[in-house]
């Protein structure tokens, strides 16, 4: 019998090792990259652990844009053009997102998270974070180290604690 | 791949419309019984190595099913109400169809199914009625499903099971974490769980490997071919006879019929949007409860103007989905549950209906972990957990190995005003209706699902979750609906059924409709079963009609 486990094992992680090294911009220019990126950094921060920018979801959401969510850009223009209007009523005296203060950027999110634009980015995020490493986010599978999600292609029981301790052998 | 073609201009004994569930057993029981077979199938002919661990693929783009920028669908609740684009209804669009990527849950529906309306009476706004087989009628066919495709389980460990002829021909697959839970925790209120009948293997079977417990099994196709998919147990059966042509990207938009109301074919697009006529001597339409009917109703003609196969106007009419809903825990320790397939314990003690309720309906309860990473992070955690920020990402890393689902199955009533019909306004890339869903919840299915969440919430309790949450069961936030079912009843009665005990239809006597659209009540859901138990039984018909000269 084939050894399926540790063949399909050591395909995966060379695909994921083969997508974590491209990342350039291909849709959205740098300045505009960076605004939405310090945004995703307080959705799923750095705290604890790495987080959005470790992951590269910047560049997740650059290459959806260019593909599968292409369908998204105008949103994603209308959305950011709001979200620099509230900045600049909340700190006039500030020029980017990227450069408020931590607090500061949560404040600013606070007053959209309810908006349909801060849905999308929240779930591009969360999907650039956690989706395969081949569409350029969740780089070296870090969101997946985060909650504990191998992303192997085979297992073998027991799987969890429970399912252990029945068999007599706690893991 | 065999790479039989035949031309479109010979007459074929059989053509068959869509490779799913229940296509791909009707094509190879004809094709092995001797008849020569085409089968048109909308999406394409992918294999083991097409496809991919990609959450972004299969769950969030439609990878494996329909897509709405292509083929829209419209929806509304009531008739009075204006239908919106909304993917309400999805289904497996590629040869094997939904048998490709469903979770592979595949139970046999109880005796008490096929006679509901007996025990019960009548259902107020329902049309609750029989089937015209029994479960006896079924049973070899079940038997000779679980067979052919390769069915994992334990015989007998559900004590509400009907009879069965044999066993499964494979034992269970190795319970999960969510399994002792759920299993310790049913024990001790009393209740039976059982190891889950699923269509996948646990060992070889047939020259196929077993499972490896990847867990991409739901809205995944499987990259080891251990997932009893018709297109990796039956379709290579019927394509090695020699007789059999599976035709990929072949969009079926009416079903032909001559002057003395016999159909002679069908009319399709290829995947150059062509338009081709494959003559046939009978025609099988597999095409799913939604997407026959949509056929169907598309077939108008002088004789038939009200659509094919629809003297009794029920064509598109009694639509039932798969209504359930789901209540989640946290535990203290992981439960990995991503590893493995989503289902290895259940509970039928629901299952039958219950006049102390007060309402009718009933369901199973299974448990399992619906999620991949990215989809738990963004709709599995508690209504009460945060939505961005450091508290949000620690409630998701917190949760993610260390939560389980309990699932409910439940009724779906029969009513007339819930149906499948074109849209007057809408139209699909290739110019057809889009299909039109009207569809709302019956007040007893209602009250099912919410009794029914009470006691996913019990066990729960009773397994020692730190923290239980129940989620929706409201119909905008279970959409879109994968078992489709009732759009083309089966009846002995003409008037009020489209097809008969044999999934012949009443109105033409050399065209069948075998798959979800003949079912007469949903039972409790897991219709695959009895799909492909009803298209062996169909077959097994037409063969024997065939022979007889009485569908030439």
């Amino acid at each position: 019998m084939v050894a399926w486990p540790q063949v399909l094992s050591a395909q995966q992680h060379a695909h994921a090792a083969a997508a974590s090294r491209t990342a350039h911009l291909e849709t959205l220019d740098a300045a505009t990259a960076g605004e939405i990126e310090a945004i995703a950094a307080q959705i799923i921060p750095s705290t604890g652990g790495p987080g959005a920018r470790e992951a590269g979801v910047i560049y997740f959401i650059d290459r959806a844009l260019s593909t599968f969510a292409a369908a998204d850009r105008e949103a994603y223009r209308a959305g950011m053009a709001q979200v620099q209007q509230k900045r600049k009523e909340l700190f006039p005296n500030s020029t980017t997102i990227a450069s408020l203060t931590a607090e500061q950027q949560m404040t600013l999110i606070r007053t959209i998270e309810a908006s349909d634009f801060f849905d999308l980015l929240r779930t591009h995020t969360v999907l650039g974070f956690l989706g395969n490493p081949s569409y350029g986010g969740n780089r070296g599978e870090t969101g997946w180290r985060q909650i504990g999600f191998e992303g192997r292609m085979a297992y073998q029981p027991p799987f969890g604690y429970y399912d252990a301790e029945m068999n007599g052998e706690k893991k | 791949m065999s790479g039989m073609a035949f031309p479109t201009k010979d007459s074929v004994d059989f053509l068959v419309v869509g490779a799913g569930a229940a296509g791909g057993v009707v094509a190879k029981e004809l094709a092995t019984a001797g008849f020569r077979v085409v089968v048109l199938e909308q999406g394409p002919y992918l294999h083991e190595g097409d496809y991919a661990h990609d959450e972004i693929k299969y769950t969030i783009e439609p990878g494996l099913t329909n897509d709405p920028k292509v083929q829209p669908i419209t929806f509304r609740r009531l008739e009075a109400d204006r239908a919106r684009p909304m993917k309400a209804i999805e289904y497996g669009r590629q040869v094997g169809g939904g048998s490709v990527h469903f979770t592979a849950n595949y139970w046999r529906f109880h005796e008490s199914d096929f006679h509901e309306r007996s025990l019960w009476g009548e259902v107020s706004g329902a049309n609750l009625m029989d089937w015209p087989i029994t479960y006896a009628d079924l049973e070899p066919y079940y038997t000779k499903a679980e067979y052919e495709l390769g069915i994992s389980g334990l015989a007998g460990a559900n004590p509400f099971e009907a009879p069965r002829s044999k066993p499964y021909p494979l034992p269970p697959m190795p319970i999960k974490s969510s399994g002792v839970l759920f299993e310790r925790a049913t024990r001790k209120l009393g209740l039976h769980p059982f190891p889950a009948p699923v269509a996948i293997l646990s060992q070889p079977y047939q020259g196929r490997a077993p499972c490896v417990n990847c867990g991409f099994c739901e809205s995944f196709g499987c990259e080891v071919g251990a997932k009893s998919s018709t297109l990796v147990s039956v379709i290579p059966l019927a394509e090695k006879t020699g007789r059999c042509e599976i035709r990929p990207h072949c969009y079926v938009r009416k079903i032909e019929t001559d002057d003395a109301g016999r159909t002679t074919g069908a009319i399709y697009f290829d995947r150059n949007r062509r338009e081709i006529f494959q003559r046939a001597q009978a025609v099988f339409v597999c095409a799913n409860g939604v997407e026959t009917a949509k056929l169907l109703l598309m077939s108008k003609s002088k004789r038939f103007p009200e659509g094919l196969a629809n003297s009794s106007g029920l064509v598109g009419k009694y639509l039932m989905w798969d209504n359930g809903g789901a209540a989640q825990g946290l535990f203290e320790h992981p439960l990995n549950e991503y590893k493995g397939i989503q289902v290895t314990r259940l509970i039928h003690d629901y299952y039958a209906s219950d006049a102390k309720r007060g309402f009718y309906g009933g369901g199973a309860i299974d448990a399992r972990f619906d999620y991949y990473p990215a989809g738990f992070a963004l709709h599995g955690l508690p209504p009460d957990a945060p939505h961005w920020g450091s508290e949000y990402k620690r409630t998701f890393a917190t949760y993610f190995n260390r939560t389980m689902m309990l699932l409910s199955h439940t009724t779906s009533l029969a009513q007339a005003k819930n149906c499948v019909s074109l849209d007057p306004d809408v139209r699909d890339a290739w110019g057809l209706p889009a299909v039109r869903i009207t569809f709302d919840h019956h007040p007893d299915d209602v009250a099912t699902m919410k009794w029914i969440q009470a006691r996913q919430l019990e066990i729960l309790e009773a397994a020692g979750a730190l923290k239980t949450w129940s989620q929706s069961l409201d119909i905008a936030d279970n959409m879109p609906s994968r078992h489709l079912m009732g759009t083309c009843r089966m009846g002995n009665d003409p008037g009020t059924s489209v097809v008969n005990a044999h999934s012949r239809t009443h109105d033409v006597p050399n065209l069948f409709v075998a798959d979800g659209s003949n079912f007469v009540t949903s039972a409790r859901q897991q219709p695959t079963a009895t799909i492909q138990a009803l298209a062996y039984r169909a077959a097994d018909y037409a063969i024997r009609a065939a022979r007889h000269g009485d569908l030439s």
